[in-house]
């Protein structure tokens, strides 16, 4: 076995120490009919290294991926460009090898990392203070609402009807054993924008997805003056891709922002692992979950870094902490905190900006097709379409032209969620259409 | 080792990173594409060439340790080696460069990989079935008791909000209860390290009807398989209780023995720690959950199935479903590593796993017993358990002074003060990817340490000395908060 140093020889060396015979000996201790019935048929045949790499490779190919295929869906994973930057930093057996930095004398490059990350999400957010970051931004979503209805000490909040149904899944199921109740804010079925007018002096919060899962922008300031106006907070998950040109949502008087930063840096995946963002008010910090880093001095004086405020977390507070967190994603935060500072000021402001350009010429090429926008209200790089077939067909169509195609919405098969990033070019937009269009004239079955 | 300062302090005005693409579209003034939207007229982030940016990151990085480097003594986090082909195969475009909603036809092998590692997992823990959506330990055992809770929900069992847990566990085990609603209730350890029975069944009798289940590590936080572990699982479920295994310490019974077989329900595994995946610096993980039959309705969804033409397919059809615990399919990069591990190994080979890391923690138990104080005199598991309580009364040196002296022999210092119930406690785990060499290595530096502390004592509790920063005043850091870093006026 590759990674087994230990020869026949020296295990009985081994044993000799320990004085037992064999390594069967060790496991005394567990019941002789637990050991009998262990059962591990079911698992593959060993494979060499060689046979290992092709198995895999043949796995991968067996896959339309996004180097091969123009990608418009989006949804809350993104196409972004990664700098390659970003992979040399993170595959850096120094950075992705290490342990939690529990011991800041050997870990002071993981803390540094994320002392940086969290300033680049503060400035980023616009908020006071972030955390070391959270598993996803569904949970970082359902974490940021637990600890919204700790703070008001209420047991209602409000989400819009248009949160990602994955993310509304999430805090569903979070807020369930907690008996937290959820009312559900209606969407203006012209605009595509969230109706604020459904708050009451019971709810701890109102959620505002930016922009929201159908691509629209929303009016975070009228949601944080309603919210003001009966004690309750804001909370907004944010697209971080969208803050190279929005307002910050910490400007405009949100309490707690979190997001899905697997677009700052971060491979699509399929879904995971992902990179959860947290930033809040600066008076709320002792109730935030998760870790926090913090810069100090060492015992000569010299800068240094650590973690802090841990009597917040699991190990030492138990069952009274913030919450049952012992993660977080320090490798993607990384990734996050080096795309950020490569792409840096102009880079990434460039990135946002060339997603409205190219989303905005999508659509309005789609229009001039006959294909029209399901909503009117202004979004930043995905939108919704009304197709002139079922998506499902448009999208194998589509896949011919080597194209991914959006998302068809449930429950409404010709609708689509199309999303545009700075990476599709004029010709891949141009080719989009022209396939859109063949369906408006009837030219495909 | 000299400060890096920090990314803002090396930037310099127009310096750029990334040359971006002129837009190939006509361009529209954002304000006319944005009607009545708020946007931002600053945007502080730094300058810098893409190589300040590779210097700035490379600096910092050599201020870690890394298992790389060398050897990880971390009780209770199995800092085994992680093999390189899994860095190949995260890189693949087939597993890094698809999208998690593109059609099922066109990500077959992607999903290949998530549907045999329910198998292979289930396999290995014992179980039915295996959900991966957890993108971490505590995730998984937040699950894992949200399934207890709508097992017993739908039976109408709605009282039971009680779970035992041992004072020994990891405090992720409380903290994850008290994220379903539930509330703890301490087991205590007997004497030889493991669950006390008497004190189990009087708890379980004090529960009565209110007993949702109980939440057990094994092996145990002290390294020590729970060898009543039948009999325990017996008067839970008797009781009307569900049994959760924190498989935190799993990697001592891969291919050995199974949860499942022991009576267990439901259980996550890391596989972080026992599947190779890299710790990443703290994350990210994974935690996929195994549960048996009875627990299955309740699954998150989707989960993956081959129908009868051999197409993987996601199944969101579960009536009973609690929902969803992640936004997609849980940490897939991380479940593609964990499959090129199993693989590896193959059924043929798996139970080397736990096999050597078992003989490699006894093997430094005996040893090192030589030198400093074993907490519990037996063979252990996976991990073995040490107390300085009479070192530190016969020098006043304590464990954490240890521990950082090690560091300046070269390696991680050991897990310490876990479990709270073995005073002044190092707990070490060599896993089964360290070397004799390096295990007797470790052991000699840790007898000329023990020698220090009654030499020169100041030395041990003034380290480290050859780290790249000395200690930190943790205090001071509470209470003048500098989370991030300010922006220039």
């Amino acid at each position: 076995m590759s990674y087994l140093p230990n020869t026949d020889a020296e295990r009985g060396k081994m044993l000799a120490a320990i004085g037992v015979s064999s390594i069967k000996d060790l496991f005394v201790h567990i019941p002789q009919a637990v050991q009998d019935a262990a059962d591990f048929s079911g698992l593959t045949d060993s494979l060499d290294d060689l046979t290992l790499q092709r198995k895999l490779i043949a796995m991968s190919s067996n896959a339309a991926d996004l180097n091969s295929n123009a990608c418009f869906l989006g949804a809350g994973i993104y196409d972004h460009y990664i700098p390659p930057v970003v992979g040399s930093v993170c595959n850096r057996s120094e950075f992705y090898t290490a342990y939690t930095p529990y011991q800041p004398e050997v870990s002071q490059g993981v803390l540094q990392s994320i002392y940086e990350f969290q300033s680049l999400i503060t400035r980023l957010t616009g908020m006071d203070v972030a955390n070391a970051s959270m598993y996803d931004g569904a949970t970082a979503l359902a974490e940021a609402v637990i600890m919204s209805c700790d703070l008001t000490k209420r047991r209602s909040v409000v989400l819009p009807a248009n949160l990602h149904p994955s993310l509304r899944s999430v805090v569903e199921t979070y807020l369930d054993p907690l008996g937290i109740s959820i009312r559900t804010a209606v969407q203006n079925q012209e605009t595509g924008a969230t109706e604020i007018d459904t708050l009451t002096e019971n709810d701890a919060c109102i959620v505002l997805q930016q922009p929201n899962f159908h691509g629209v922008i929303e009016d975070l300031g009228a949601a944080v003056a309603a919210a003001k106006a009966v004690g309750a907070q804001t909370v907004v998950s944010v697209d971080p891709m969208s803050l190279g040109i929005l307002e910050t949502p910490g400007s405009l008087g949100v309490d707690i922002v979190v997001g899905e930063g697997q677009g700052l840096g971060c491979f699509p995946a399929f879904g995971g692992p992902l990179l959860g963002l947290f930033a809040c008010k600066k008076e709320y910090i002792r109730r935030i979950p998760g870790r926090i880093v913090g810069g100090s001095v060492d015992t000569s004086g010299r800068r240094a870094y650590t973690m802090t405020l841990r009597t917040r977390e699991q190990d030492i507070r138990r069952d009274t902490a913030t919450s049952n967190i012992c993660t977080n994603q320090a490798l993607f935060a990384l990734a996050a905190t080096v795309y950020l500072s490569v792409m840096g000021k102009q880079g990434f402001k460039d990135a946002s900006t060339l997603c409205v350009q190219k989303s905005h010429y999508l659509a309005a090429k789609l229009a001039a097709a006959g294909v029209a926008q399901r909503f009117s209200g202004p979004f930043f790089k995905e939108f919704v379409i009304t197709c002139p077939a079922p998506v499902v067909d448009i999208n194998k169509a589509l896949l011919e032209k080597k194209i991914i195609g959006g998302l068809p919405l449930h429950g409404a098969p010709n609708e689509m969620l199309v999303c545009v990033t700075e990476q599709r070019t004029k010709e891949e937009l141009d080719s989009f259409v022209d396939v859109l269009a063949s369906f408006v004239k009837g030219e495909v079955a | 080792m000299s400060t890096e300062p920090t990314i803002f302090e090396k930037s310099r005005n127009g310096r750029v990173g990334v040359q971006m693409p002129t837009c190939d579209v006509p361009v529209v003034d954002i304000q006319d594409l944005l009607p009545g939207v708020a946007l931002r007229t600053s945007l502080p982030l730094p300058e810098l060439t893409e190589g300040d940016v590779m210097r700035h990151f490379l600096r910092i990085s050599q201020k870690n340790y890394c298992v790389d480097k060398g050897f990880y003594p971390l009780g209770s986090c199995t800092m085994k080696y992680n093999p390189k082909i899994n860095d190949v195969a995260v890189q693949m475009p087939g597993f890094a460069r698809v999208h998690p909603f593109q059609p099922e036809e066109t990500v077959q092998g992607t999903l290949q990989v998530l549907f045999d590692m329910q198998n292979w997992l289930s396999a290995i823990l014992g179980m039915d079935a295996v959900s991966l959506q957890p993108a971490a330990g505590a995730h998984g055992e937040l699950l894992g008791l949200m399934l207890i809770r709508a097992y017993h929900v739908s039976r109408g069992d709605t009282h039971r909000n009680l779970v035992l847990v041992p004072t020994a566990a990891h405090g992720t085990n409380p903290a994850s209860a008290a994220r379903c609603g539930y509330k703890t209730v301490p087991i205590n350890t007997d004497e030889r390290g493991l669950t006390c029975i008497d004190d189990l069944k009087r708890q379980i009798a004090a529960c009565g009807d209110n007993l949702a289940g109980m939440m057990l590590t094994n092996p145990n936080t002290v390294g020590l398989f729970e060898e009543e572990i039948c009999l325990i699982c017996d008067l839970v479920h008797a009781a009307g209780g569900q049994m959760y295994c924190d498989g935190a310490n799993m990697n001592a019974l891969v291919g050995t023995a199974r949860p499942g077989d022991m009576g267990f329900d439901v259980m996550h595994v890391n596989l972080h720690k026992t599947f190779s995946v890299p710790h990443g610096g703290g994350g990210p993980g994974s935690g996929p959950v195994g549960i048996k039959a009875h627990l299955a309705p309740f699954l998150p969804v989707p989960v993956v199935v081959k129908d009868d033409e051999g197409v993987y397919r996601l199944n969101y059809d579960l009536p009973q479903t609690i929902g969803k615990v992640g936004p997609y399919y849980g940490a897939y990069l991380a479940v593609v590593r964990a499959w090129a591990y199993i693989a590896h190994f193959g059924k043929q080979n798996i139970h080397m796993i736990s096999e050597d890391a078992v003989l490699n923690a006894n093997y430094l138990r005996v040893e090192l017993g030589k030198t400093i104080d074993i907490a519990y005199d037996r063979i252990c598991m996976h991990e073995a358990v040490f107390s300085l309580k009479n070192l530190k009364a016969q020098t006043g040196i304590k464990a954490l002074e240890v521990a950082k002296r090690i560091i300046d022999y070269g390696y991680h210092p050991p897990t310490m003060y876990f479990p709270l119930i073995v005073p002044e406690c190092l707990m070490i785990e060599p896993t089964e990817t360290e070397s004799l060499e390096t295990i007797n290595d470790f052991i000699q530096a840790m007898e000329k340490i023990v020698a220090e502390c009654f030499t020169d004592p100041e030395t041990v509790k003034s380290a480290p000395h050859t780290a790249p920063v000395g200690r930190i005043d943790e205090a001071t850091a509470a209470r003048n908060l500098d989370l991030s870093w300010p922006l220039e006026a």
